[in-house]
Order: C-alpha cells, then sequence, then structure tokens
C-alpha cells in the first residue's frame, strides 16, 4: 500500500536523534569549524558511544511488529531505511561531526562484510579507515597505481593515499591496492593495515573548506608489511574479462547501499539550513503557507518554495533507495539517482539559504555559512555527482562502459 | 500519525487496474492522439470507451448506484498517471466528470450528490466539468472575481470562467464564486440554470483535442440547494487539484521519457549514436530523475490526503515540482530531437505544447 509517510519506530528515532543533534552536536559546531583539529573532539567519544548503546536497546526492542505490515506483509522498513534516516537526523544537529564519528565509516563496513571472528579478535576495535584515492585517480578507482606484493606470507604494499577521511584519527586502514597494474580493475584489492605497522606513514593533513570536525589524511605506503590473511575478500584475479568485471562489480555494490547513506548526509544539511533561514524570516514576518498562487508570492517566498521542492524531493528519492535494498529489490540505479539529486540538492539549498539571508546568512553569527561550505563535498564524496550521472545513464540507456564514457 | 509502513507497492487491485489501463491506453489513446490533437477534437466514441472503463462508477456509494470503492486519492493519481501517458488532453476529458464526483463526494450533501450520480453514472458519458479559473493575469482561486451574492432563497452568479472543458456540452459544471468574503463553491445544472449563461469556444497553445470554453455568466440565478455546503474549504479543493495535476505531468514525462531513449540510442551523429555523449546522456539522467522525484512528491500528497492527513505542503510542492520539471522535460524531449522534435513528425512538439499547461490542470482535474 503506498504510504511515503516513516513508520513510527523511524519517527520515535527521528525524535531521538533530533534532541541527541540539537543538545549534543549543535553547540560544538562553531568550536570544531574554528578550531579544525587533528585529533578527534574530545566529546565525539562519548556521544557517539551513547548513539551506540541506543542503537543496540533498540535492535533489543525491535519486535518484528515494527517492521511488518498488516496490509503488506511481505514489506520491510529495515536497516538501509533505518540507517539514512539516522544520518540525515545526525546531519541535521551538524555533518562535519556526524562525519568525523568513530567507526561509522565505508572502512568499517568493509572490515565488517569479509572479516573472520579470529580477524576482528586480533585487529580489535573496529576503526577503519578507507584509503582508495590517490593523487593521480578520484574517480576513476580503476586506475589506482598503489601495488601490493606477495613476499611469503605477507604483502608489501607502497604508494600515496590521499582524501582519507579518518586517516589520523583511524585505528586501521582499509588500503585499495593493484596486485598487478597491468590487469586493471580486476587486480584491486583491499587490505587492512593496522596503525603502526612500519611503512605506513600518515604525511598530511588537509585543511579544508568545510568538514573541518573531521580529519582528512595523506598516508604514504613505502614498503609496508602485511600478514598475507590481511587481503580483505577473495585473493585471485579473475581470468576472463568477464570475471573480472564480476569481481570488480563486486567491489562497486558495496556503494550501492553506501551512496544512499552519504546521499542522506544531504538531507540533513540542507533541512537544517532551510530551518534556520525559515526561522529567521519568520522573525520578519515571513511565512511559508503552501497555499497561494505563484502570481501572488514574493521573489523571497517564490525562492523558499523551490528549495523546499528541490529538498522533499531529493529526500523521497533517498528513502525509495533505502526501501528497495530493505526489500532487495535492485537499486544501484536508484541508489546513485539519489545521490546525485541530493549532493546537488544541498548544495544548492545551503548555498542559497546564504543569499536569502544576506549578511546575517555571510555572517559566523549563524551556521548558515558553515553549512554551506560543508555541503559541497557531499556532491563530491562517494562518487561526484557527475559519476553518479554516469551510472544511472549507463542503466536508463542500456549501454556499458565502453560505450558512454 | 500512523503505523503504516514506508512503501512504494500498489495494491493489488491498483496493480490490476493499472494493467487494464495501460492496455487502453496503448490501444486506444496514445495511437489516436496526434491526430485529435490535429483536429482539434476528441476521437470519435472516445469519452464512450472512457465511460466503459467504469471509473466514474467506482468512488460512489453503493447506495448512490456506484461501486462504494469509496475516495482513492492514491488510485486517482495512478489512473491519471496511465491515462496522460496517453494522452494529455484526452485523459483531462475523460477525468473531467471524475472529477466533479470527488469534489462532490468530499464536499456535496447527500441530494447533490444523488442528483449528479444518478446522471453521470447513467447509460453513457455525460461531460461534466470544473470551472475555477479565470480570464486574464494575476488571477487567484482563493479570492474569485466571479461574485455570488445572495438574493432570496437562492444565489445570483456574476463574473467570466475560463478553460471549462466541455463548455455548454458539460451537463454540470462546478463554480467558484466570491461570497461575503470566502470563496463558496456552487453546482451549476445546464439542463436548468440556463438564463444568463454562454459560452465562447477558447483556444490554447496546447490541449487542443480538449474542448475548452470561457463561460460568461451574467446574472445567473441558482437554487440555494446549488450550493456545496458540507465543509467546502477552497484550499482544500486546491489541494486536489494541485495532486491531479503532478499526477497528469507524471505521466506526460514518462511518455517522453520512453520515447526519447530509444531514439537518442539509435541516432548516430560521428559515428556513434548520440547517447554515447554525457552531454546528451546526462539529460535523459536527469529526466529520469526528476521524473522520479515528481511521481514520489505526489504520491506523498495523495497518501496523505487517502489518510485523511494535512496535504498542503505535499500537495503543493508536488505541484511547484511538476510545473518547473514537467516543462524542463518536455523542452528537453525536443531539444534531444534536434529539428526532428520541433516538427510535427513527432509527437515532442505536442507534448512540449501540453506540458506548458501543468500549473493550470489542478482547474480542471481533482485527485
Amino acid at each position: 500500500m503506498i504510504n511515503l509517510e516513516l513508520p513510527k519506530h523511524l519517527q520515535d528515532l527521528q525524535t531521538l536523534l533530533r534532541q541527541f543533534s540539537n543538545d549534543g552536536l549543535r553547540p560544538l559546531s562553531r568550536k570544531y569549524d574554528d578550531l579544525e583539529p587533528k585529533e578527534l573532539p574530545e566529546e565525539l567519544g562519548p556521544l557517539s558511544e551513547l548513539l551506540a548503546a541506543g542503537r543496540k536497546q533498540r535492535s533489543a526492542n525491535n519486535s518484528a511488529a515494527d517492521n511488518t505490515d498488516a496490509e503488506s506483509p511481505a514489506v520491510r522498513n529495515g536497516t538501509n531505511l533505518g540507517t539514512v534516516v539516522g544520518a540525515a537526523e545526525l546531519c541535521w544537529g551538524d555533518p562535519a561531526l556526524f562525519l568525523a564519528m568513530p567507526a561509522i565509516g565505508l572502512g568499517n563496513a568493509a572490515v565488517e562484510a569479509v572479516a573472520t571472528p579470529e580477524q576482528k579478535q586480533q585487529w580489535g576495535e573496529l576503526y577503519a579507515a578507507m584509503a582508495i584515492t590517490e593523487p593521480g585517480c578520484g574517480s576513476d578507482s580503476a586506475a589506482i597505481r598503489t601495488t601490493a606484493t606477495l613476499d611469503g606470507d605477507e604483502w608489501v604494499i607502497n604508494g600515496e593515499k590521499i582524501f582519507v577521511t579518518d586517516g589520523y584519527r583511524c585505528k586501521q586502514v582499509v588500503v585499495w591496492a593493484s596486485l598487478d597494474t597491468e590487469l586493471g580493475k580486476a587486480a584491486i584489492k583491499s587490505f587492512l593495515v593496522p596503525k603502526g605497522t612500519p611503512g605506513m606513514t600518515v604525511t598530511r593533513v588537509e585543511h579544508k573548506l568545510g568538514m573541518r570536525a573531521s580529519d582528512t589524511a595523506q598516508i604514504v605506503f613505502d614498503n609496508c608489511r602485511v600478514p598475507r590473511a590481511n587481503l580483505l575478500g577473495d585473493p585471485e584475479i579473475a581470468k576472463t574479462a568477464e570475471a573480472r568485471k564480476k569481481a570488480f562489480g563486486g567491489v562497486m555494490q558495496t556503494f550501492d547501499n553506501t551512496r544512499p547513506a552519504v546521499a542522506a548526509q544531504g538531507i540533513g544539511t540542507a533541512r537544517a539550513a532551510l530551518d534556520i533561514t525559515e526561522a529567521l524570516l519568520r522573525e520578519r514576518g515571513v511565512e511559508l503557507a503552501y497555499n497561494r498562487e505563484y502570481a501572488q508570492l514574493s521573489a523571497l517566498e517564490n525562492d523558499l518554495y523551490d528549495l523546499e521542492t528541490e529538498y522533499e524531493g531529493a529526500r523521497l528519492l533517498v528513502l525509495k533507495a533505502a526501501w528497495m535494498a530493505d526489500n532487495r529489490l535492485p537499486n544501484s540505479k536508484n541508489a546513485s539517482m539519489c545521490k546525485a539529486k541530493a549532493g546537488r540538492m544541498v548544495n544548492t539549498v545551503t548555498l542559497k539559504c546564504v543569499e536569502i539571508c544576506g549578511q546575517l546568512g555571510y555572517s559566523k553569527t549563524e551556521l548558515l555559512e558553515k553549512l554551506a561550505r560543508d555541503s559541497k563535498i557531499i556532491d563530491i564524496y562517494e562518487g561526484t555527482q557527475q559519476i553518479q550521472q554516469l551510472i544511472v545513464a549507463r542503466q536508463v540507456l542500456g549501454k556499458s562502459s565502453s560505450e558512454l564514457k | 500519525m500512523s503505523a503504516a509502513l514506508f512503501d512504494l507497492t500498489p495494491t493489488e487491485d491498483q496493480q490490476m487496474t493499472q494493467d487494464m489501463v495501460r492496455r487502453f491506453v496503448a490501444d486506444v489513446m496514445a495511437p489516436q492522439a496526434r491526430a485529435a490533437d490535429e483536429a482539434a477534437a476528441l476521437p470519435a466514441g472516445f469519452l464512450d470507451q472512457v465511460f466503459e472503463l467504469g471509473f466514474s462508477f467506482m468512488p460512489v456509494p453503493e447506495d448512490l448506484g456506484g461501486a462504494g470503492e469509496g475516495r482513492r486519492p492514491v488510485s486517482n493519481v495512478l489512473l491519471m498517471e496511465n491515462l496522460a501517458a496517453g494522452d494529455l488532453s484526452m485523459a483531462v476529458a475523460a477525468l473531467a466528470p471524475l472529477s466533479v464526483i470527488n469534489c462532490l463526494l468530499d464536499y456535496g450533501n447527500r441530494a447533490q450528490q444523488e442528483r449528479v450520480f444518478r446522471v453521470l453514472n447513467g447509460s453513457a458519458f455525460v461531460p461534466a466539468a470544473l470551472a475555477l479559473h479565470e480570464p486574464g493575469v494575476i488571477t487567484d482561486p482563493r479570492a474569485p472575481a466571479t461574485t455570488a451574492t445572495k438574493a432570496g432563497d437562492g444565489y445570483v452568479l456574476q463574473g467570466t470562467k475560463s478553460m471549462v472543458a466541455f463548455g455548454p456540452d458539460a451537463r454540470f459544471i462546478l463554480v467558484t464564486a466570491l461570497l461575503d468574503d470566502g470563496v463558496a463553491a456552487f453546482l451549476l445544472d445546464t439542463d436548468n440554470e440556463t438564463e444568463g449563461l454562454s459560452f465562447q469556444p477558447e483556444q490554447y497553445m496546447g490541449l487542443r483535442s480538449l474542448p475548452l470554453f470561457q463561460m460568461t455568466l451574467d446574472k445567473v440565478l441558482l437554487p440555494a440547494t446549488a450550493r456545496l455546503d458540507e465543509g467546502f474549504c477552497i484550499d482544500g479543493l486546491l489541494q486536489r487539484g494541485r495532486i491531479a495535476a503532478a499526477a497528469l505531468a507524471t505521466g506526460t514525462c514518462q511518455a517522453v521519457l520512453d520515447y526519447v531513449v530509444p531514439y537518442v540510442n539509435e541516432r548516430v551523429a560521428f559515428g556513434e549514436p548520440i547517447s554515447n555523449r554525457q552531454a546528451v546522456a546526462f539529460m535523459v539522467v536527469d529526466m529520469a530523475t526528476e521524473l522520479e522525484a515528481m511521481q514520489l512528491l505526489n504520491w506523498r500528497a495523495a497518501a496523505q490526503l487517502e489518510q485523511g492527513a494535512d496535504c498542503a505542503r505535499a500537495a503543493y510542492l508536488a505541484q511547484r515540482h511538476a510545473s518547473k520539471y514537467g516543462m524542463k522535460i518536455g523542452t528537453d524531449g525536443v531539444q534531444l530531437f534536434g529539428g526532428h522534435g520541433f516538427i510535427r513528425e513527432h509527437p515532442l512538439e505536442m507534448w512540449y505544447r501540453n506540458l506548458r499547461a501543468v500549473p493550470l490542470l489542478g482547474g480542471l482535474v481533482l485527485a
């Protein structure tokens, strides 16, 4: 049955996280944006423990009744929907502090997916960063130059990684390296490298436009040795072209579930900017009533309605992609669609909110200017808007990557 | 509000109806759309074929001769999407009487319902229409220039309406007018209230096969029983119109996308299909993305309306999105075909003209 409202258990989650965001994150927003610290903001440790405890309790309490519907018993509102709703609410609090929260990143997800119980035990508390991008390759992750060579029972890793979120603060790095750069995508594998492993050095921490509470590091691998078992997943290089395609496709599929979650950052960040803007304007008597004709609107109101439209469209695309994942429907196209739309939406919305609010919007008195700086990366990381469009295009038009480059 | 889950799956009934309507669209509507546009007339027999489908019959209570399905805005939206994918003008014509029925189910009293439903669900298609639009620029349906004045037991209506489907052929016309300081709605029965009523055919950029008229009300006297008095609320009416407009836009845009994809894959320039170029492919991606967003925005509004929740914001945003991106999809469709999109050989120029009507469609059809 068509219904686009969130079920009660997710509305409750929203309420809870909204309060957490308001009381826990907002008071820290300006401080850590100013500081741009290398180290983890001290308040974030306890705050993320609080979140983790809440998560645990909720999953214990979650009866089957929360996830099923008397009318359509087959429908699920599960982890994926919960994740996007949660990410959006926390980013409403502060997108940079959300990004800085330990252990929410891709690295952990990658390890959780393939590590054996023994490995997890051995590696200890997981706080893993994901190192993919290099100075010479970004979107084109098949072109990475970092290598891993087997020497006895160890992999020897050499290369340079940049833009590693959590790279400085993390406890492990999941690094993408090629077993044979001649073989392209199929030879790319990921390796877990614990911090302190000789040969892995954090050489630089970036200064950024936004997301300044989160650290972004450069990491150099110089004959860095890890045990053979630290290769995550299948060590074989696929032999045939078909198998190679499939192997890399498997790697990229990880992103089908994470793209909506990153898109959700855009949803929460945009909502924050809209809420602040609308509150400021309300003080000056501007109120959105959602009932007046185009010809009756002021330019300001017209802009605000436009932003609300963009926001709501992107939000529902994100929910759809997550809902599809929860219900085991292939969602690669929708995951990319929602990321492309949410990325450009959040950038448009936050920048326009600064413009609409004039002097105050531009000023550091309000968080609007910060959200407008934070938002830009959401349209870039986890696949730029243009890469997402490429993925959608190939699916809508039925094209291969050699036809539509 | 609701314990229901987030879900995008139509019910089994809705899916069955969709299958039926899609067959009708493919067999009857789409093949005749261009000729009807050229002729500026609905295809012969079309309205009776629509009547056979029986969707004006579905929401009407059983004791008033209907199927007793009740008000189903979500089902209406699916119906509107599907019909508009066949042809927008024909869809509006087909849906105009249902819109009057929907309005009466929401705001009409029992006697009004009885009178109208019996006629509209008789043995053949009977035209009925809404008269919400007024001629000119900067008109406002929430403050119409048409006035109603109490006169004895009844009302006198004075003013001019535009975009009235079927005009003099419409048996019932739902007219809005300013009464004291609020908007009231009146059910005009053209069999009885003809004194002072006149019609002039109108011509528009698109919607050409849909007969549209200007209606002049010169001291038209209506009985007290003509007024919709069961909690009539102009904002509620306009919300239903916005949802309908967005649904019609969604269907039309789906037709554009479905037509564009094979063409850009087949059309060769510089030795390869033009869709091998990002400049072309990304336009198609934006079409597909915004079409999805358009549908979701509107499904949310329709589901809220169906659940009796406040749908003001969702309906407003759905219509804004449909107006903006509906036209963008329409113009990009022509653009992707280049000169071939500009000539009448292809339906793109017709969709382009029709999609400019989206901001106005809420005055003609109600979800």
